[in-house]
């Protein structure tokens, strides 16, 4: 092995891949039956980055030579970069070997368009077969869909990979008609839709034939890029990841606050801060929609096109809707009492549970892991104590406001000084 | 009056005290590890012997009366070596007889709380563990790891290697508590190892395989290339990576 050589493409090649945020090696069932090498399952991250990013895959594109030319990718054609790329077994020798080490979950491989979408693909697939056939390889594999490639290698790529995603980039059409003219939207949607229906009508062939093979077990998902334009609003980017959970089943949406990397006038200028505060809001409505039973239109709507940056997007939502509140504790349904701001996923299922033996106080409330301090201006539970005053949902946010120690609060913009 | 029970610290021996608990219709109870020692004048104490028909029959009883999981909930707090862990368990076990009907989510009670908070954090160390364990290949083929894990977390760790390294030779020692548990293709067993050399069991570096820098050395430049600088979050990567890991992670060394 030459090291020197080895060494500069992976810094080049995971340097490229790591503006791709998916990061999970979750929702894959595969088993070690063979007395291989690994299994995927539940996910784990083995490191994190300084910026406090999971690692739990080696990301890396297989080379960064390409002949697109999108505005707000570092691997576009204009940009005057190194260039570099990995042989497929190169590949399979570092997923192995940081696998044996513990080092890793598996692999997540992207790459560049070098020749053409079925060539690359085609060159991707290799490697996952490669990976799974000659070295009984049963980590998870992540694989880029190239938007064009045939539904062949589309097929072929769900055999061995765990996950497949296309990244959509831009929320919008018209975003993407801006940044990247040389990409036709349909081209990433087509590959979406036949991995859609292949891993539907598989699902269906497995639950009759056990020993039918697993086809991209851990489903799809897709990247979209927040804040590059100023045309797409958080409605937009949420009612287009809403569609895309349900028109074809992902099984997440990855938002990535745009990291200025490029001088371009369509984009934000180099030193702007990258979005991270509204990212982390982006991904707590995700969460309210995916786990939270909230619709879309609650989050964010016409009167409310952006989501707030000092406060969650479920506080927010409770704030606008203060006739639903207060909540008792002891007879709520789950689906309510998981709408009350400080009162996670968990934490309500304890209290659904606990509450059949005992009436909750705040005590047992507190015990359970409830920011009571939040969600004491919503709840009533098997106390006298409960907020009694009829405070607008202004008023509370002030109060909470004071409460916290947000790490965000130092940002916030318009604070007033007094003198 | 108080009656401290003294036991060998074992579960068995745990289950066994929970026998006599009965067996003498004890009220208050202390428990204490180790050997039996009379000090205070007003207490009177009692030496439980851990004895095999006795806390069968506990553990029978907690059989019919909690799920599979709700036992070796109990299993894994007493594991965890926390002081207050094996008082919970008991506390427990004497609310599950007491009690009519299955209590494993009655957490307004403080007994099943405490064994819920015990095992949630013997969980995350586990867990921990699976992600933060780096093998060190070794010239003889073998993959070597140590840790020092805040609890007992090694016996949870038997599973998840052997199904994911199921062709590889690997050993694991936990440094605090002086054992590890060995691979060898086939079962995993428990070992203890004298390491008087001088060299410490952390210390592997003349025995590695002729590969193991260069994939250290490519390990460590991965993880630098992936970092964005300008997102930079110090304090979200120390809540993940807690410093005190930092000493067996390759990347971090």
């Amino acid at each position: 092995m030459n090291l020197e050589r080895i060494t500069e493409k992976l810094n080049i090649l995971a340097d490229a891949a790591k503006y791709d945020v998916s990061c999970a090696s979750s929702g894959s069932k595969r088993k070690n039956e063979n007395k291989g090498l690994g299994n995927a399952s539940n996910g784990i991250c083995h490191s994190y980055t300084e910026d406090g990013r999971c690692v739990s895959l080696l990301k890396i594109l297989l080379t960064n030579h390409c002949i697109f030319d999108c505005a707000y990718c570092v691997s576009r054609k204009s940009n005057d970069i190194k260039r570099a790329a990995f042989t497929v077994q190169e590949v399979v020798d570092l997923t192995i070997n940081f696998y044996r080490r513990n080092y890793i979950e598996g692999l997540f491989l992207s790459s560049g368009i070098f020749k053409d979408a079925d060539t690359t693909m085609e060159r991707l697939v290799q490697v996952a077969k490669k990976l799974r056939t000659e070295h009984k390889f049963n980590g998870y594999i992540h694989l880029k869909s190239i938007p064009g490639a045939s539904d062949e290698l589309m097929r072929e790529a769900g055999l061995y990979a765990d996950r497949l995603s296309v990244n959509l980039e831009m929320p919008t059409e018209e975003g993407l008609k801006l940044l990247a003219p040389d990409k036709d939207r349909k081209d990433m949607i087509q590959p979406m839709g036949f991995l859609r229906n292949e891993i539907i009508q598989r699902a269906e062939e497995k639950k009759l034939f056990k020993k039918a093979p697993m086809f991209a077990p851990a489903g799809q998902s897709t990247q979209v890029i927040v804040g590059a334009t100023a045309i797409e609003d958080d409605r937009a980017i949420l009612y287009s990841a809403n569609h895309f959970y349900q028109a074809f089943k992902l099984k997440r949406v990855y938002y990535s606050g745009y990291v200025p990397v490029l001088a371009d006038n369509r984009l934000p200028a180099l030193n702007t801060a990258v979005p991270m505060v509204r990212e982390n809001r982006l991904y707590q409505a995700d969460w309210l929609m995916r786990f939270y039973g909230f619709r879309v239109n609650e989050i964010v709507n016409n009167d409310q096109p952006h989501l707030d940056l000092d406060i969650d997007p479920k506080l927010s939502w409770a704030l606008r809707n203060m006739q639903v509140f207060p909540v008792d504790i002891n007879k709520a349904d789950l689906q309510l009492i998981l709408r009350v701001p400080g009162i996670g996923m968990l934490s309500a299922q304890k209290i659904v549970s606990a509450r059949k033996f005992n009436k909750l106080n705040w005590d047992h409330i507190k015990k359970l892991g409830v920011a009571v301090n939040r969600a004491r201006y919503f709840i009533t539970c098997n106390s006298n104590a409960y907020e009694r005053r009829d405070l607008t949902g202004t008023r509370i946010k002030q109060f909470i406001l004071a409460e916290s120690q947000s790490k965000y609060l130092k940002n916030k913009p318009d604070q007033l000084s007094l003198f | 009056m108080t009656t401290t029970l003294v036991y060998d610290g074992t579960f068995e021996g745990l289950l066994t005290a929970v026998f006599e608990v009965y067996e003498h219709r004890l009220e208050y109870v202390k428990l204490v590890k180790g050997e039996c020692r009379n000090t205070a004048l007003f207490d009177s104490s009692m030496e439980i012997l851990t004895d095999e028909p006795r806390y069968s029959r506990v553990l029978k009883g907690l059989q019919k009366k909690l799920s599979a999981s709700g036992m070796q909930r109990l299993y894994v707090a007493h594991l965890s070596g926390i002081d207050d862990a094996d008082p919970a368990v008991l506390g427990y076990i004497r609310y599950v007889f007491d009690a009519p009907l299955n209590i494993e989510e009655d957490y307004g009670n403080r007994y099943v709380m405490r064994v819920s908070e015990i095992v949630k954090m013997m969980r995350r160390e586990k867990h921990r563990m699976e992600a933060f364990i780096r093998f060190q290949k070794l010239q003889d083929g073998l993959f070597y790891s140590v840790i020092e894990p805040d609890f007992n977390v090694l016996p949870m760790l038997i599973r998840h290697f052997k199904n994911r390294y199921a062709d590889q030779k690997w050993m694991i020692y936990d440094l605090k508590r002086k054992y590890g548990i060995y691979y060898d293709l086939h079962q995993v067993e428990y070992m203890e190892m004298d390491f008087s050399d001088g060299q410490g069991a952390a210390n592997v570096v003349s025995s590695f395989n002729e590969d193991e820098d260069a994939y250290q050395h490519l390990w460590k430049n991965y993880f630098k290339s992936v970092n964005i600088a300008s997102r930079k979050n110090t304090k979200l990567h120390i809540r993940h990576i807690p410093k005190r890991y930092w000493k067996h992670l390759t990347e971090k060394i």
